[in-house]
């Protein structure tokens, strides 16, 4: 074996081994646990999220309360589980949007070709010129504050990555001999996109898709936290660390538990993420490094 | 050299034209009356007289081709209108908040740099040890950590606990550690796991094999034949981390009452107050482009390649 075959084989070796590893699996009964806190909410506890007990206020955590009250008295762990919800919500509205313009986008411009092609990739270029952070905060400026707005400006300014992958694996399959036959057998450029292209792509999208979940997940709650996008009292993790600014040196636990529960869950899909892209897209694997 | 780096100065023109027109368009096409925010914004009551008034005003009854020549042409002398909340020119206000969010970025740049580089090249002289798994796990801690709540965390650790840094304010060097460390964070575990990765991929290849060899020594195969290399790709993703590092700045100023162009962006945003969030917008853009400017023209300059085929294609 020469230095250059052994230095290949030691680079194949961890893409193998990746996906089944303990990190992972916690990762996914994290997301499970999260997924159940978000469909089952309100009937996991007992307290209202937003009853104000103004009696019971800063509570430290007891057998009652177990996470404590916040500075209205209202329970932080009922808080925390009504926020999965609205966290996971956006993240999936945001995701559909995305795909669903990317796929829109990419696939007309690849399919169609030629001048309409080059003029919707400069159009695309134009957002992928600008950092996520600026863009998705002109887009709040387009369209004015609140949780849905927040979702379309961070899914507009999200959707140029796809559309590319789009664009290009169509063009790159459009002149292959089965996407032919389809178009000699009658079926329209539409069917054979939606029979034919898409299925192409799909795993590259659902690896950029399940690597982008923690990251756009952190982009609304950064956002609400801000104050641009959701609003108190609605339990809203980015909202509750803001809400907690106040009490941040005298009662640090009030913004210990919202952050801990963000930064855990972008941690979980950060790890399924590339797990799923060592399963489906290992070349990628360097693009990406983390 | 010098054509690549003009071809690169022409092409920010039709680029910032570009970004400007969709910039105005947008913000004229979206929801919201302009004047309807700007009556609010004045606290005059919008009977029908006074919208019609501050439509004429604000010139908005004209098409919207004709309001973007005049806007462009007043841009152009650097007049970027005045604003509807606070009735003072958009462009002094920007550029007096602007070049605190531009140290706190650039520092925040420089600690992504000193601290991914070795960081990254630390884990790659260990594949797989005990210094890479540690390079891992930090950079997988860095890219879930929201940055915003990293900040409250370093301010109680190194403000509340030890009292060893100011928790607020900007005036002396210590002020800017805490803030610089949690924007950077991110970019820096990202970096440091794309080097690790990138000099692995270097260290394959055939010339640092005969390097080996040739019997040069390992520091000196590492530093000219490995890191060089392997820096390429650190400086494209670089590129792409000022940008985030940009949009960190704008969301943690807030926290250490960091007097940059975040809030006053945010309150704009808030308002509606459209000529400060056009303005703002295409402020960013420009510093943007200017510095991925920069970075391709260092990247010209580190590889040699890209830089003799700009100079054929001349």
């Amino acid at each position: 074996m020469t230095g250059l075959d052994q230095v290949v084989a030691a680079d194949e070796a961890p893409a193998a081994r990746a996906s089944v590893t303990w990190p992972v699996r916690i990762s996914i009964m994290i997301v499970c646990a999260l997924i159940a806190a978000a469909v089952l909410g309100p009937y996991l506890t007992p307290f209202d999220p937003n009853q104000v007990e103004l009696k019971s206020r800063l509570l430290p955590p007891s057998s009652l309360h177990w996470l404590g009250t916040d500075h209205l008295g209202r329970d932080m762990l009922a808080r925390l589980i009504v926020g999965a919800r609205i966290s996971l919500g956006s993240v999936c509205l945001t995701l559909s949007l995305i795909l669903v313009l990317g796929v829109a986008i990419g696939g007309t411009a690849g399919l169609i070709g030629g001048r309409t092609d080059q003029l919707m990739m400069r159009f695309t270029d134009l957002f992928l010129t600008v950092p996520t952070v600026v863009l998705s905060l002109f887009m709040i400026g387009v369209l004015g504050t609140g949780l849905i707005n927040v979702i379309i400006a961070i899914a507009l300014s999200h959707w140029a990555w796809y559309a590319r992958i789009v664009r290009g694996t169509v063009l790159s399959l459009k002149t292959r001999e089965f996407v032919l036959a389809s178009r000699l057998s009658g079926a329209g450029r539409i069917r054979t996109f939606v029979e034919h292209l898409l299925p192409s792509t799909a795993s590259q999208l659902l690896v950029l898709a399940t690597l982008d979940i923690g990251h756009i997940m952190l982009h609304v709650a950064g956002l609400s936290f801000l104050g641009l996008g959701v609003t108190p009292p609605t339990p809203e993790w980015g909202v509750m660390i803001n809400d907690a600014r106040q009490y941040a040196w005298t009662e640090p636990l009030l913004m210990l538990w919202p952050g801990l529960a963000l930064f855990i869950s972008v941690m979980a899909f950060n790890l399924i993420g590339d797990a799923v892209r060592d399963r489906l897209d290992p070349h990628q694997r360097r693009e990406h490094a983390c | 050299m010098q054509a690549f780096v003009l071809k690169r100065l022409l092409f920010l023109v039709p680029t910032l034209l570009a970004a400007s027109f969709v910039i105005f368009l947008m913000l004229r096409i979206g929801p919201g009356d302009p004047a309807m925010d700007y009556l609010r914004l004045s606290n005059v009551p919008p009977t029908p007289q006074a919208l019609a008034d501050a439509r004429t005003m604000l010139g908005l009854d004209r098409p919207i081709l004709v309001q973007y020549v005049d806007w462009l042409k007043q841009a152009l002398q650097l007049d970027f209108g005045t604003s509807y909340a606070s009735q003072r020119p958009v462009l002094p206000d920007l550029l007096h908040y602007l070049p605190a969010t531009l140290q706190l970025a650039s520092v925040a740049l420089i600690l992504t740099l000193g601290i991914s580089i070795p960081l990254g090249m630390w884990a790659a002289r260990h594949p797989d040890r005990l210094p890479d798994q540690i390079v891992r796990l930090v950079a997988f801690v860095g890219v879930s950590m929201p940055n915003f709540w990293l900040a409250f965390l370093l301010v109680l650790l190194f403000s509340v606990q030890l009292g060893w840094l100011p928790a607020m304010g900007r005036g002396a060097w210590t002020q800017l550690i805490m803030p610089a460390l949690a924007i950077s964070f991110m970019s820096l575990s990202i970096n440091a796991r794309l080097l690790r990765a990138s000099m692995l991929e270097v260290a394959g290849q055939r010339h640092v094999y005969y390097a080996r060899l040739r019997g040069l020594s390992e520091r000196n195969i590492e530093h000219t034949h490995i890191l060089r290399n392997a820096l390429l790709p650190i400086i494209t993703a670089t590129g792409m981390h000022i940008g985030e590092l940009i949009g960190g700045t704008l969301v943690i100023e807030s926290i250490f009452g960091w007097p940059g162009v975040g809030r006053y962006a945010v309150s704009a945003i808030f308002n509606r107050d459209y000529p400060v969030i056009q303005c703002f917008t295409l402020m960013m853009v420009i510093v943007f482009v200017l510095c991925n400017l920069v970075v391709d023209i260092l990247y010209a300059w580190v590889d040699p390649r890209i830089r003799l085929a700009a100079g054929e294609a001349k």
